[in-house]
């Protein structure tokens, strides 16, 4: 038998009796940058393509949203500091070894850009919309003239985006949850998929939420071998990963990740999305708002239970 | 920094007098003491440690500071700089001795080595008042010191070093 005890009482808050320093903010933070970046890639990528008229919604009307859910997300994390008004340094110091660090300096580039491409669209969407400003039309021909080549470091800046949202957590030796690579890709795919989602609630057109769909489908699919990969990764390592992928596999987590992630927020809407491709009649939105939950929930479980899996010595 | 585990009687005093020299606030502990018992009586043994910050050689916390604010001291003492801290945390994640923790004002706060004592050539607080003298406080990098001659002469060991960190807390054991 071993016994182990604090002699001298420590009851440190959000440290003892296990870690609880990130809340709720996190997990939203992690989540809106997943979306984000997403829509962004998709954006991007099918302005390169030249299908800016056929798919329409992904490259102009979803990145409208983009700004507000950055900036929405930077805010969440600017919640979870303690000493706020110190923020600005994170924007004194480029240090490449932190996570954090040029998670926030990708965050500054990739909103601005947002911004300007949202901007671009404003008068296509909303042909009312006057800029006031001649120096505003000045810059938005400019702009406009320059789109492919914006779209080049917006689909390029919105995976760093995406995998970041992953690195973050997998950086932090400590926490052997969240210690293993895997968890970049896996948050990226899981963003793209939710950035598919939200594209295909705000989508009219019936071929363009076809294509979103058909990449949907492949991006569950391979998030779900990439949770696969996770846990046989944690089950052929050392001890505190064996005990962090049962807190999954038969421990506290168990239910709501099987219940809420892997089955209503990945296989349910996959099979509801090959139904609606096989042409079933779907409400579109169903298997959407299922997706983006799971992501939302997925992200919840892995900050929460991250931060329970710690070294034992 | 070493600690004699055989010699440590578990009465918390490097805990208190840590707390009176830095000012701590209440509920919140910059070291503190584990009892491990192994074993079913009468066949018990334990082991008393007094813990705090490794002060480690590959610090996971100085890594992932998004500002600076942690870093190495000149000799390798992890201190956090309070006024470059933003509060984000990562440094308390990414330390598997949970030996940080968020001062009520906001920054993060951890054991100093009592370096404003050290400069002055005394022991950090806790060593100076153990009564038992099982804490042994120097220079890791100075040959003719009396840690080395300890880590010279005793059986040794350090907490989970299969984290990677380095640490520069050692156990006598």
């Amino acid at each position: 038998m071993k016994e182990e005890l604090f002699v001298s009482g420590r009851n440190i808050p959000n440290i003892d009796p296990y870690l609880n320093i990130w809340h709720w903010q996190i997990p939203i933070y992690l989540f809106l940058g997943g979306l984000a970046a997403g829509i962004l890639f998709f954006a991007g990528v099918f302005t390169i393509l030249g299908k800016e008229q056929k798919m329409s919604s992904t490259v102009k009307k979803a990145p409208m949203i983009v700004p507000f859910v950055l900036i929405f997300g930077l805010f969440m994390l600017f919640l979870d500091l303690k000493h706020k008004l110190y923020f600005w340094q994170l924007y004194t110091t480029i240090r490449l070894e932190s996570p954090m660090g040029w998670g926030a300096w990708v965050l500054m580039i990739m909103t601005p850009i947002s911004i300007i491409w949202a901007a671009s669209y404003v008068r296509e969407l909303f042909p009312k919309w006057d800029w006031k400003f001649k120096f505003l039309y000045t810059f938005e021909a400019w702009v406009i003239r320059n789109r492919k080549i914006i779209a080049w470091p917006m689909a390029i800046y919105a995976v760093i985006l995406g995998i970041y949202t992953g690195i973050l957590l997998s950086a932090f030796n400590a926490r052997p949850l969240w210690n293993t690579a895997i968890l970049g890709p896996l948050f990226l795919v899981s963003g793209m998929s939710t950035g598919a989602a939200t594209i295909i609630m705000m989508s009219k057109d019936h071929k363009e939420r076809k294509i979103m769909g058909r990449i949907d489908i492949l991006l569950i699919i391979i998030e779900l071998f990439f949770i696969i990969h996770l846990f046989m990764g944690f089950l052929a390592g050392p001890e505190v990963q064996i005990d962090a992928a049962n807190l999954f596999l038969g421990g506290k987590f168990t239910a709501p990740f099987f219940a809420f992630v892997v089955m209503l927020g990945l296989i349910f809407p996959a099979v509801l999305e090959i139904l609606e491709l096989n042409g079933f009649k779907v409400p579109i939105y169903i298997p959407a708002i299922l997706v983006l939950i799971g992501g939302l929930v997925f992200r919840f479980l892995m900050v929460e239970a991250g931060q329970i899996t710690r070294y034992l010595y | 920094m070493a600690i004699d585990t055989r010699k440590c009687v578990g009465c918390s005093d490097c805990v208190v007098a840590c707390q009176t020299e830095n000012n701590v606030p209440v509920g919140f502990c910059r070291d503190w003491v584990v009892e491990v018992v192994d074993g079913t009586y009468p066949n018990v043994s334990i082991e008393l440690r007094s813990e705090r910050c490794n002060h480690c050689d590959n610090s996971p916390c100085v890594r992932c500071c998004p500002t600076g604010a942690s870093h190495f001291e000149d000799g390798g003492i992890v201190l956090v700089e309070h006024n470059k801290c933003i509060g984000c945390g990562a440094c308390i994640e990414a330390c598997p001795y949970d030996a940080r923790y968020s001062h009520p004002d906001g920054y993060v706060d951890k054991c100093t080595f009592c370096i404003h004592r050290v400069r002055e050539g005394k022991n950090p607080a806790c060593v100076s008042v153990c009564p038992t003298r099982c804490m042994h406080f120097g220079d890791l990098d100075d040959p003719n010191s009396e840690i080395v001659n300890i880590l010279k002469n005793r059986k040794f060991k350090s907490l989970a070093p299969e984290a990677g960190t380095k640490p520069q807390i050692f156990y006598l054991v």
